[in-house]
């Protein structure tokens, strides 16, 4: 299968300290890539160099295109929804508004999509008129990968859906990650820490440790490396 | 009793236009963060503009739309050109800029118009309504403020631009990552704040008489409604305009010679300070952290 997404030797910058070092990581359509790794491993600013947050060299490709010279809202609105680090909610909005700035460049199908999401998560349907700050963690996740479907993206990128989530909660939103992107037919990057539940999910992996790509491959011979189990997985 | 009516209602006129102004600040501050000094100025020039199109020959109403038009985009320009370059910048630097802009509209206003009194045309007739409890000017001038409050409400609450709008202010990277052009979004809030402006000055030119230095009370009394209302609540803005209004006419009136009345403004900005930093309304939102 072709790559949605591809980076070729891709550095990343914050100011002028180099913190991703040229790496080589791909994302097929249809699929599920995660990217693992240690806390400043360079995992969240891979998904922000994708995204035009950070300054970047190289090369990145969404769907044959090169993408990393555009703007993070050009970025977006071609097909790449990022749910950010903290879910950027919008808090002092409601919870349908925030559905609503997720289908800003998608006016045609927003109504349509935002019933199909209040579908995948009933709990938004009942606080559609309260704020985004007023919900718990969970539903706040619920809410930004709500959000970012509504962008009718083809390729949906998440930072760390488990964060701060109980063991339960954080099982619910990643059978629904998984259901949407079947449904939905949407490739998915995913950076997680819990390694072994990502390892389940995903097909391929990268483990990245301080600004390199140092393992990759599919998910199973990743589960299955010695080293790997030992530092990541824990048994 | 009927003095005192009548001394409630104009200064709900008066406070309507310190409404207007105090709801143009509001808006830049709550998207950029910025106290922006030249509103006022900003206003006032585009006043001398609405002056130049009806001495042209343009129909009044015409004029005024013609007006908040060029305005609109003036503001736009501004921000682009002047703001945007010290977007990054520390605060300070930026209201430095504000003030740069004050006194260039002042001395642009001064050299292309001189600083005579000019005489503004009003709208409205002045005749005396309801047993002379409120002219129909100041009712005419209370209209088109609230008519402008209408619009931009449903404009803010209920078009996909005005939603993008706020979500731009409140969180400008999550807005990029839902395809807002955030640029852009700023640039059209320096737009309405500079149209919501030049309607304040067409409207209280009438009373005050046109000159470049007409707004530097306005813009006080602005101030005064703005933080009065919680600097960041364009409802409070508008409340606090009201209130700000009203009282500074029956201080005026009641309690100090009307020369002073501009201490008003003053005093309430130390209050609000001092007792209330929040404003009436400039309350935080509901958050779970």
């Amino acid at each position: 299968m072709a790559a949605i997404l591809e980076l070729r030797a891709v550095k990343a910058f914050y100011g002028q300290s180099e913190v991703v070092h040229g790496i080589d990581v791909a994302v097929e359509e249809g699929g599920m890539t995660v990217l693992l790794g240690a806390n400043g491993a360079g995992k969240t600013t891979t998904l922000r160099a994708i995204c035009g947050m950070v300054r970047t060299e190289g090369e990145i490709l969404f769907a044959g295109n090169r993408i990393d010279r555009r703007a993070t809202e050009a970025i977006a609105a071609v097909g790449v929804a990022h749910v950010p680090e903290g879910r950027g909610t919008f808090i002092g909005l409601t919870v349908e508004e925030n559905l609503r700035l997720g289908g800003y460049t998608r006016p045609r199908g927003a109504p349509a999509n935002m019933q199909r999401m209040y579908g995948y998560f009933p709990i938004l349907a009942d606080r559609r008129r309260q704020q985004g700050g007023a919900l718990s963690g969970g539903e706040q996740q619920m809410l930004a990968i709500a959000r970012a479907l509504m962008m009718e993206p083809r390729l949906l990128v998440l930072d760390e859906p488990s964060f701060g989530l109980a063991p339960r909660i954080v099982e619910d939103i990643f059978a629904i990650v998984e259901r949407i992107r079947k449904e939905e037919k949407v490739s998915v990057l995913l950076v997680e820490q819990n390694a072994s539940l990502a390892l389940q999910l995903a097909d391929h992996a990268y483990l990245l440790e301080t600004g390199y790509v140092v393992a990759s491959g599919s998910a199973k011979s990743l589960a299955d490396n010695p080293q790997i189990r030992r530092s990541y997985l824990g048994y | 009793m009927h003095e005192l009516l009548q001394q409630v209602f104009s200064g709900l006129a008066a406070g309507s236009i310190y409404a207007s102004v105090a709801l143009a600040l509001v808006m830049i501050y709550r998207s950029t963060d910025l106290v922006n000094f030249a509103q006022g100025e900003m206003a006032m020039f585009s006043t001398y503009i609405a002056w130049t199109l009806v001495n042209a020959g343009l129909p009044f109403w015409v004029a005024f739309v013609a007006t908040l038009v060029i305005s609109f985009i003036g503001g736009m320009v501004i921000e682009r050109v002047v703001i945007r370059p010290v977007e990054n910048a520390p605060v300070l630097a930026a209201v430095v800029v504000t003030i740069g802009l004050l006194l260039i509209f002042n001395s642009l206003a001064g050299w292309i118009y001189t600083y005579t009194v000019q005489d503004f045309p009003s709208p409205f007739p002045d005749r005396p309504l309801l047993g002379a409890l409120i002219t129909t000017r100041d009712l005419g001038v209370i209209g088109v403020t609230l008519a402008m409050l209408v619009l931009l409400f449903v404009f803010f609450r209920f078009t996909s631009t005005g939603l993008a709008m706020r979500a731009a202010a409140q969180n400008p990277v999550s807005a990029r990552l839902c395809g807002i052009r955030v640029g852009r979004m700023l640039a059209i809030g320096w737009g309405l704040a500079a149209a919501i402006g030049a309607t304040a000055g067409i409207m209280v030119a009438p009373v005050l008489f046109l000159d470049p230095n007409m707004m530097g009370g306005v813009l006080l009394y602005a101030f005064a409604s703005a933080l009065l209302g919680g600097i960041t609540s364009p409802v409070g803005a508008v409340v606090g305009g009201l209130i700000v209004g009203v009282t500074e006419n029956l201080v005026g009136t009641y309690l100090i010679a009307s020369q002073l009345k501009l201490t008003v403004a003053l005093a309430l900005i130390i209050l609000v300070l001092v007792f209330r930093p929040n404003g009436l309304f400039g309350t935080g939102i509901v958050r779970r952290v």
